[in-house]
């Protein structure tokens, strides 16, 4: 296929998730809301808080870093989908595998953390006490996160031979059987468990706890900068969603299931939320290092005898 | 660019901030805020301004509408998101809490409330507002990127209301920062903090609530009347 098609497409699909994920996380807060007995946020509030801090009139600088963060937080979104698989279509040239390649699942679990590393460093500028505070918290929440989420792929990288996220899902195609939840269920318990803390919601939510520590690395942050976060805040959400997808769930084969599956794990961790009110950081560390690390052990231990 | 270089460049810079602001006579400075040299660890003096090293010394501007249609689209989204600055100033901010519960909703509005002046375009100030707070809300109102709205909620911000002989507190609040809608009552119900509220997208939507734009305009004015009330003025005239 030629490039120009290929970033076209690359672009359109991009402009989707964008969309998409702003829906979703209106439609989550609202269901929220419903459950707290409110009406909430109407659906297109995302889109009207973005064109509003757009047309912020004053903004105030802290330093280049400080303008870098939201961009790499927002290339740490962007990189996500350019590298993995959205749609199987048969092929690994398909129109919806974006630039997807062998290995890419090593550039994936970077690109979880750059925009992260990427916010630390901009909100970091901003010098903040509370954004400093909010940095150190969400950066050991998610080393705790990452060692049964890391776990977890390893073993379902060694299960299928390959760091290809299309091969994994092309080896969980023809039936829901054979997807890693049942082929894998150490590795994927563990996906499940680990995913809570990756998509940020109650009860892991300690990082931008707007009661405790105002807004957390977000503190200094205003206007069009604050936009570009919401909207990488958007991408990134469908993103992880999307990649337990691809590793756990089978993949999608087309458009609609991709929204049904990403809603889906989306919804688990705000299940979770609603139900449980926000453990403190030592808790939600030592949390992790528990049953999580236990199944990410075992997933490997599983595949390595 | 050398080090010596960039230290005369900063106390250069640091000089011309500091002539752009106005020199009160009866200016207080906290002894741990005063200018002083320090001894840096490789050897060299550096002149610090606890004040001003931190802040912007520059006079607010004025920043005109965009006009036309692009600036109507966007009155239209400032007033469906009005993010408010959780401060609560007096004895009326007990009746914002209930605006977030299943009875009044106010994100049904899309009203929402932001933990950070950065983040936040409505200020409300709540009942009467002490001296020692005034100065608070100066710092956090003058912080809020514009376009930026104050609700005066209860009468202590019109005329002072039940305070209005106080020793501490202040009587019109319109006289320190510009206010864009008042609610009169002791106190008004949330009933009628919506219905602010909803004036005030009015106000938006019209292309009325330019507020910010009269603070920087009559910038002189209003600081002015800050300093006259408040003895402790130890801050920068302009908190950026």
């Amino acid at each position: 296929m030629n490039i120009y098609v290929k970033l076209a497409y690359t672009f359109l699909g991009l402009m989707i998730v964008l969309n998409w994920g702003m829906l979703m996380g209106a439609t989550m807060r609202k269901i929220g809301a419903r459950v707290a007995g409110r009406h909430g946020i109407p659906f297109k509030q995302p889109w009207i808080d973005l064109f509003k801090n757009i047309g912020v009139r004053t903004t105030i600088t802290h330093g280049i870093m400080y303008y870098i963060g939201p961009v790499f937080r927002l290339t740490g979104g962007v990189g996500l989908f350019l590298f993995m698989p959205a749609v199987f279509s048969g092929s690994p040239y398909g129109i919806w595998t974006n630039f997807s390649f062998e290995g890419d699942l090593i550039l994936i679990l970077y690109f979880q953390v750059f925009g992260m590393l990427g916010m630390a460093l901009g909100a970091g500028e901003g010098g903040h006490p509370y954004a400093a505070m909010g940095i150190a918290r969400g950066l050991a929440q998610h080393a705790a996160v990452e060692l049964p989420l890391t776990l977890a792929f390893l073993s379902i990288a060694i299960q299928y031979d390959t760091f290809s996220v299309y091969k994994i899902v092309e080896a969980q195609q023809g039936g829901f059987q054979n997807w890693v939840l049942f082929t894998n269920p150490f590795a994927a318990a563990a996906v499940i468990l680990a995913m809570l803390g990756a998509l940020g919601h109650s009860p892991f939510n300690l990082v931008k706890a707007p009661n405790e520590i105002l807004i957390g690395p977000a503190t200094e942050y205003e206007g069009s900068y604050l936009g570009f976060m919401q909207s990488a805040g958007a991408i990134i959400h469908v993103m992880e969603a999307m990649l337990f997808m691809n590793l756990v769930f089978g993949g999608a084969t087309n458009w609609f299931e991709l929204i049904l599956k990403t809603f889906l794990i989306y919804f688990w961790s705000v299940f979770v939320g609603i139900v449980f009110p926000r453990f403190k950081i030592e808790q939600s560390v030592t949390w992790f290092f528990k049953v999580p690390l236990l199944l990410g052990v075992l997933a490997i231990l599983m595949y390595s005898f | 660019m050398s080090e010596l270089d960039l230290n005369d460049k900063v106390s250069e810079m640091l000089a011309k901030s500091e002539a752009n602001v106005i020199k009160s006579e009866k200016t207080f400075i906290h002894p741990e805020d005063e200018v002083r040299e320090v001894v840096a660890p490789d050897g060299s003096i550096i002149k610090i301004n606890p004040i001003y090293d931190y802040f912007s010394g520059e006079r607010p501007q004025e920043e005109k509408p965009r006009g036309g249609i692009v600036e109507k689209f966007l009155n239209w989204a400032r007033s469906e998101s009005i993010w408010v600055l959780g401060f609560g100033t007096g004895c009326g901010s007990i009746e914002i809490p209930p605006l977030v519960t299943p009875r009044f909703d106010m994100f049904r509005f899309g009203i929402q409330m932001r933990p950070t002046p950065r983040q936040s375009n409505a200020f409300i100030i709540s009942g009467y507002l002490s001296v020692k707070t005034l100065k608070r809300v100066i710092r956090t109102y003058e912080q809020m990127p514009a376009p930026k709205y104050v609700i005066a909620l209860g009468s202590c911000t019109i005329n002072g209301g039940m305070y209005y002989d106080s020793y501490s507190t202040i009587n019109r609040l319109d006289k320190y920062i510009p206010v864009d809608v008042y609610i009169a009552g002791c106190m008004p119900r949330p009933e009628a903090l919506i219905a602010g509220f909803v004036k005030l997208k009015e106000l938006i939507k019209e292309g009325k609530a330019e507020k910010a734009n009269e603070y920087a305009r009559n910038f002189d004015e209003y600081k002015a009347n800050q300093k006259k009330i408040i003895k402790d003025w130890s801050m920068p005239d302009y908190n950026w």
